[in-house]
């Protein structure tokens, strides 16, 4: 009470209406190299936006976040250059901040409800919880993280992504012996093969996972589960309590027009994993190779379309060009991706959906067909249905496409699980209170069970998980 | 943290025989289905197929050839010596229910993988006839192994060292054009010798099978380099195979696809031969 009055008591501060602006590479620049976009607050400019947040005594802003991070708390700690008591704040919420703020739409979300935004710019939020985080990677001043006495039960988390992460950390904070398979030869899903370096770099989410396995996970690599183990097998002779399935959406969708085969059509999965995953625009210093165009077309609107054009520009395209089928303001690409794409000279066309793609006699891509689009009403999601004008049929060429439309959820796991009930969507249905699937003790969560969503979404899914596999084991 | 190479050997001057202990994929993997595999922090991930595997002892055998930058490193690899990711089992094993008469066609490096397919033909209660070509008479791998599981086994060679003189094809043209009957067929080799099998087949309407071996990243559906068209339709070698029904598949665009690297796979091989001043 005391400390309430002293605020009521305070005389008004002054508010600052903007966000400190934050530095980052030029345009011209980045487009020859994979560093980081953004390169983050100093210690002056960080303390000085924590000053500009309210500390509003309902903070909306908790409520925007899809982890609940307590963020009045971890900004209150930086304006007072308490750094450590700040990184515990976000520690005790997210396994993972230096990745999540990296990858976030914070714009949809905390920064979307903070009070301030009502008038003026939001508390820079994620550029906050950057900072924060990328200073305790610099400085290594988090205090240990408290891990609950051992509970003499092991639990399996099946794929290494965001979801996957999150649940194997907070299971090990509770005591359980955590073991994270992973069918790629790395961990990170998604985050490592599919987000690229100049968004996410690897080192930041070397030192993320080094921490998860430093709370006791056991990361198992190279185990396709459904193939090497199935779920029963987990949960039987492998003697796991419950198993989280946390495998994603890693299955790319096609246009399915002609032509989708020719040589230098791309998946974004494929196109993003040998570079991303396999290193590929290191060859021949690592083995896997790559084509790349020198005028590339992406197909898609997401945030999987603006990396995959932008990889392309750093891969030598010449012209590298998004094709979306809704116009820009329905694109589901955060505003900063689309704004990062277009600084480095990505040319938009909206309102185009492809009808063929073009080829050689020898196979390769040399073009494609596109029709044009209107928008009609409204479809379920809420955006307004392209609607195709027949006879407005146009060429453009190019020499390499890349294929960003979506995924699928992954189905190793469900065919090889035949008991788990799935929705018509081929993903898998859960209780969405404690994550538990048709199968008692078999959780899921993230991707596999949303379709395609966001790395947050994903990291929350685990989260929830983790506390329904513990009220499970636990008897609650 | 890798998977140790137990034993090694050259079967032939282009050819090596690897035992690799992976106690999980040996306890799993069935006839027809591969492992990926990759060397080193630097490597590349490559599908083989898994030529044998002993449950109990916890091995899986694989059997390549040198074609390339990864498979020429592997080879230099020793007994005791570790490969650094090794996953598997991957794709669909073959169903070998009972098939009736089955003519069993393996070319070159295709034997390698005919082999356990063939093994698991003849132990499901088919009647299995093996026909196997190489190049030249040296290059014949698995002959004993093949003939140990085949009721019976025919050799060809293109320079005519020794067997038949000509390709497996002109072996199985001579038993059909001599009134051979077979219940079904299975090829595996170069995408010419598979196309040039199922060319002759489907003149006579006979089912053929055969097993792909495209370029692969991840091996579980993910990627789509795997791709071909079967049926005119898109499918995955890496989870819709690799087994398809050779008549359907479109050969010119899996031979385009197959090449589409070859340049940088010149590069690679030569980064490496010069490297290891093999060049």
């Amino acid at each position: 009470m005391a400390e309430k009055e002293e605020r009521e008591k305070a005389p008004k501060k002054e508010i600052v209406e903007k966000k400190y602006p934050m530095k980052e590479q030029p345009p011209a620049e980045r487009i020859r190299n994979y560093k980081e976009v953004p390169y983050g607050y100093d210690v002056a400019t960080a303390v000085k936006e924590a000053e500009r947040c309210l500390q509003c005594k309902k903070p909306v802003c908790i409520s925007g976040c899809p982890v609940e991070i307590d963020i009045p708390g971890f900004v209150k700690a930086i304006a007072e250059e308490d750094f450590p008591e700040a990184i515990r704040v976000m520690k005790s919420y997210n396994n993972l901040p230096a990745v999540c703020v990296r990858v976030c739409p914070q714009e949809d979300q905390c920064e979307k409800v903070c009070v301030l935004a009502k008038k003026y710019e939001p508390v820079a939020i994620g550029r906050l919880e950057r900072f924060i985080a990328d200073y305790d990677y610099g400085h290594n001043i988090a205090p240990a993280t408290e891990i609950a006495p051992p509970k003499n039960k092991k639990v399996a988390v099946v794929g290494a992504g965001p979801a996957g992460l999150t649940a194997a950390g907070d299971l090990a904070r509770m005591g359980y012996g955590a073991a994270l398979y992973e069918a790629f030869h790395a961990t990170g899903g998604v985050l490592r093969y599919g987000i690229p370096e100049f968004r996410l770099p690897k080192a930041i989410l070397d030192q993320e996972v080094d921490y998860i396995k430093g709370l006791g996970v056991k990361v198992e690599c190279n185990m396709v589960i459904g193939k090497i183990f199935t779920i029963k097998e987990l949960l039987g002779e492998l003697g796991y309590s419950a198993v989280f399935i946390g495998t994603g959406a890693g299955l790319p969708r096609w246009m399915k027009v002609p032509g989708e085969n020719f040589i230098g059509v791309y998946s974004a999965n494929e196109w993003l994993t040998r570079i991303n995953l396999m290193r590929a625009y290191e060859f021949p210093q690592y083995d896997t190779p790559i084509w790349a165009g020198k005028n590339v077309a992406v197909i898609g609107g997401g945030n999987t379309a603006m990396d995959s054009v932008r990889t392309a520009l750093r891969m030598g395209a010449e012209k590298a060009t998004i094709y979306y089928r809704r116009s820009e303001i329905e694109m589901p690409a955060r505003i900063e991706e689309i704004h990062h794409a277009r600084e480095e000279g990505v040319e938009f066309n909206f309102l185009v959906t492809p009808d063929r793609v073009l080829g050689t006699d020898d196979g390769w891509v040399r073009g494609m067909e596109l029709c044009r689009m209107e928008l009609g009403e409204p479809d379920e999601s809420g955006r307004r249905r392209p609607v195709r004008c027949e006879g407005s049929q146009f060429e453009v060429e190019c020499d390499m496409v890349v294929v960003a439309v979506g995924t699928y959820p992954n189905p190793i796991i469900p065919e090889t699980t035949p008991e788990l009930e799935l929705t018509k969507w081929r993903t898998i249905k859960i209780d969405e209170e404690t994550g538990m699937t048709s199968v008692p003790g078999v959780f899921a969560g993230g991707d596999i069970v949303t379709g395609g969503a966001t790395v947050i979404s994903a990291m929350g899914a685990g989260k929830r998980a983790a506390r329904g596999m513990d009220a499970y084991l636990t008897g609650k | 943290m890798g998977f140790k190479i137990l034993a090694r050997d050259d079967i032939t001057s282009e050819s090596v025989r690897m035992v690799v202990a992976a106690p999980y994929v040996a306890r799993k993997c069935e006839p027809g289905q591969f492992i990926i595999l990759r060397l080193d922090d630097r490597g590349e991930r490559i599908p083989l197929t898994i030529a044998d595997f002993d449950r109990a002892a916890g091995t899986v055998t694989i059997i390549f050839q040198k074609v390339g930058k990864t498979t020429y490193h592997l080879a230099t690899f020793r007994e005791g010596d570790e490969i650094r990711d090794f996953v598997g089992p991957l794709g669909r094993h073959l169903d070998v229910g009972r098939l009736g008469t089955v003519a069993c066609l393996g070319g070159g490096l295709g034997i390698a993988p005919i082999y356990p397919k063939v093994r698991a033909l003849k132990a499901g209660g088919n009647y299995v006839v093996s026909i196997i070509g190489a190049r030249r008479r040296d290059l014949v791998i698995l002959e004993e192994e093949m003939r140990a599981q085949s009721d019976e086994l025919f050799v060809t060679t293109d320079d005519g060292s020794y067997g038949l003189h000509g390709f497996v094809t002109d072996q199985l043209k001579l038993m059909l054009d001599a009134g051979r009957k077979f219940d079904t067929s299975l090829a595996v080799g170069p995408i010419p010798m598979m196309e040039a099998v199922c060319r002759l087949t489907a003149r006579v309407g006979l089912p053929t099978l055969v097993s792909l071996d495209t370029i692969m990243v991840d091996g579980t559906g993910m990627c789509g380099s795997c791709r071909v068209t079967v049926g005119g339709e898109t499918k995955f070698t890496c989870v819709d195979g690799p087994v398809f029904d050779g008549h359907k598949v479109d050969w010119l665009e899996a031979k385009a696809r197959q090449c589409r690297y070859q340049p940088q796979e010149r590069q690679a091989m030569d980064k490496f031969e010069k490297e290891r001043g093999l060049a």
